[in-house]
């Protein structure tokens, strides 16, 4: 409160000798016509309204600075509920009261705070209400870019806690796409490149521009609505977001965290493309795949169709060579089953046929016909039993005689049980 | 189904074939399944839509592309 008190004073020493200098006094009185038209202010009978005065006072101040860039401290900032930002830029030994428009606030990348540091472009005025002078400022930053990295730092932060910043976010591109979106300007180079080289590299896949303000007031809304626009419409594989090179304030409407945020919220995989290579900006921190130009976004977008059809080729031959191989593998694994059950058999018929005439060796010895091969002969009856004994015969009865070489019939006619200890 | 899906899936089969346990019938279904999804993403490669359009968003809240010349 002690400073407005102050400035006043100053200010008006400024502002009178200029204001008299530039309206001599002394003409009228060589000039007998133009004495009815004494100038306001004059003399004592003529005052100028105060009004008039730092109208006039805004005036010259105008006509007498260009736009200016001021070094200063930052003190009493406020924003006020008109929109419009207020501060003092202060020197060591003086002060300038300061307005920013709401309609220039976009431009500033992050709030200034007391105490800061900043350069500032503006255009000097008198505020005619007090009679102040006042700088409208239409750019502000902190000295050494602070208050970009700030905002920048800042907004990171923030993206960083949310977790949007994970690389497990970052989700795969489509290999083949059938339409790619574009966000961009209509008219900007960034859309030719992407066209150029996407036309290049595969010329089956449609490109779908979704046009867009990428600089200057209202572009982060309006990239928003874009990215919004999009995820709505949803009928298309990837999104490539972008513009070409341009100074760090063209680019910043890419560095929004609400265009972040909008981006790392599309259902859609996205690409990143601002400016050059050494542009590192909010959307490319959140996109799935970050290019360094809107040429690399297109070479990531896409794949050079030859060698998709190259490498659907070769699928086919692995496949083909793979169910090759099964059944070769079959084939070969059959012969072997084949020749092993042969030797099998081989073997198992070679242990038969030995065993068999073993078991035919053994069975010719014990057989009776052997020993009538010897001269013995066998009784036998009617039915074949063996008549072994004398019980078994009576006189009269017939039976056969078993010879080596045939049979005999034969009759009995007494029969004779041997007695006491033998013949 | 998509065109990596398509060949991944391609892939996979060929390792499965690769692989020497299945039966007979089951590799050359496997085949079959390939050899239809590799027309898939062979026609994916060559349809033809090389145009630069323009995305239209209709007042009802619809899209629509329009033809854009470059």
């Amino acid at each position: 409160m002690r400073r407005p008190s102050r400035r006043p004073l100053p200010q008006t020493e400024l502002l009178e000798p200029q204001l008299f200098a530039s309206e001599p006094p002394r003409n009228y009185g060589s000039r007998a016509p133009q004495a009815a038209a004494l100038p306001a202010g004059a003399t004592r009978e003529h005052p100028m309204t105060v009004e008039a005065l730092t109208t006039s006072a805004k005036t010259v101040i105008e006509g007498a600075f260009s736009p200016i860039w001021i070094r200063g401290e930052i003190s009493s900032f406020t924003r006020h509920q008109n929109g419009h930002w207020y501060f003092s830029l202060r020197g060591e030994k003086a002060s300038i009261r300061c307005v920013l428009w709401s309609s220039n606030i976009w431009r500033i990348p992050a709030l200034p705070e007391n105490g800061m540091q900043v350069v500032v472009l503006g255009q000097l005025t008198v505020y005619p209400f007090r009679g102040e002078l006042q700088c409208m400022v239409t750019s502000l930053d902190a000295v050494g870019d602070g208050l970009w990295r700030k905002a920048l730092a800042e907004s990171t932060e923030r993206l960083r806690a949310d977790g949007l910043l994970e690389p497990s976010r970052k989700r795969p591109l489509p290999r083949l796409p059938r339409r790619v979106a574009v966000i961009t300007s209509p008219d900007g180079a960034a859309l030719h490149d992407i066209i150029v080289v996407m036309r290049r590299r595969c010329p089956t896949v449609e490109i779908v521009l979704v046009p867009a303000k990428v600089q200057g007031e209202g572009a982060p809304a309006d990239l928003m609505r874009a990215i919004a626009c999009v995820g709505r419409w949803g009928a298309v594989d990837t999104v490539i977001i972008g513009r070409g090179g341009g100074s760090r304030e063209d680019l910043w409407a890419f560095n929004s965290e609400a265009v972040a945020r909008a981006l790392a919220a599309c259902a859609i995989p996205t690409i990143s493309a601002v400016g050059h290579e050494v542009d590192i900006t909010l959307c490319d921190l959140v996109a799935d795949h970050r290019a360094p130009t809107p040429s690399a976004a297109a070479e990531a977008a896409v794949p050079v169709l030859a060698d998709a059809i190259a490498e659907a080729a070769s699928l086919r031959e692995a496949l083909r060579g793979a169910l090759v191989r099964q059944v070769e593998r079959r084939r070969d694994r059959l012969q072997r089953t084949a020749a092993e059950l042969r030797a099998s058999l081989e073997r198992g018929s070679e242990r038969r046929r030995a065993r068999v005439s073993a078991v035919a060796g053994r069975l010719h010895a014990l057989s009776p016909l052997a020993v009538l091969a010897r001269g013995y002969a066998v009784a036998r009856d009617a039915g074949g039993a063996t008549l072994g004994s004398v019980e078994n015969f009576t006189p009269a009865s017939d039976f056969d005689l078993l010879l080596r070489d045939g049979t005999v019939r034969a009759t009995t006619r007494s029969v004779h049980p041997a007695r006491g200890d033998g013949e | 189904m998509s065109y990596e899906s398509d060949l991944a899936r391609i892939e996979n089969i060929v390792g499965e074939l690769e692989r020497s346990e299945i039966p007979l019938d089951d590799a050359l279904r496997l085949f079959e399944e390939g050899i239809e999804r590799l027309r898939t993403a062979q026609a994916a490669l060559l349809q033809a839509e090389a145009r630069v359009r323009k995305l239209i968003e209709e007042s009802d809240g619809g899209f629509s592309l329009a033809d854009f010349e470059s």
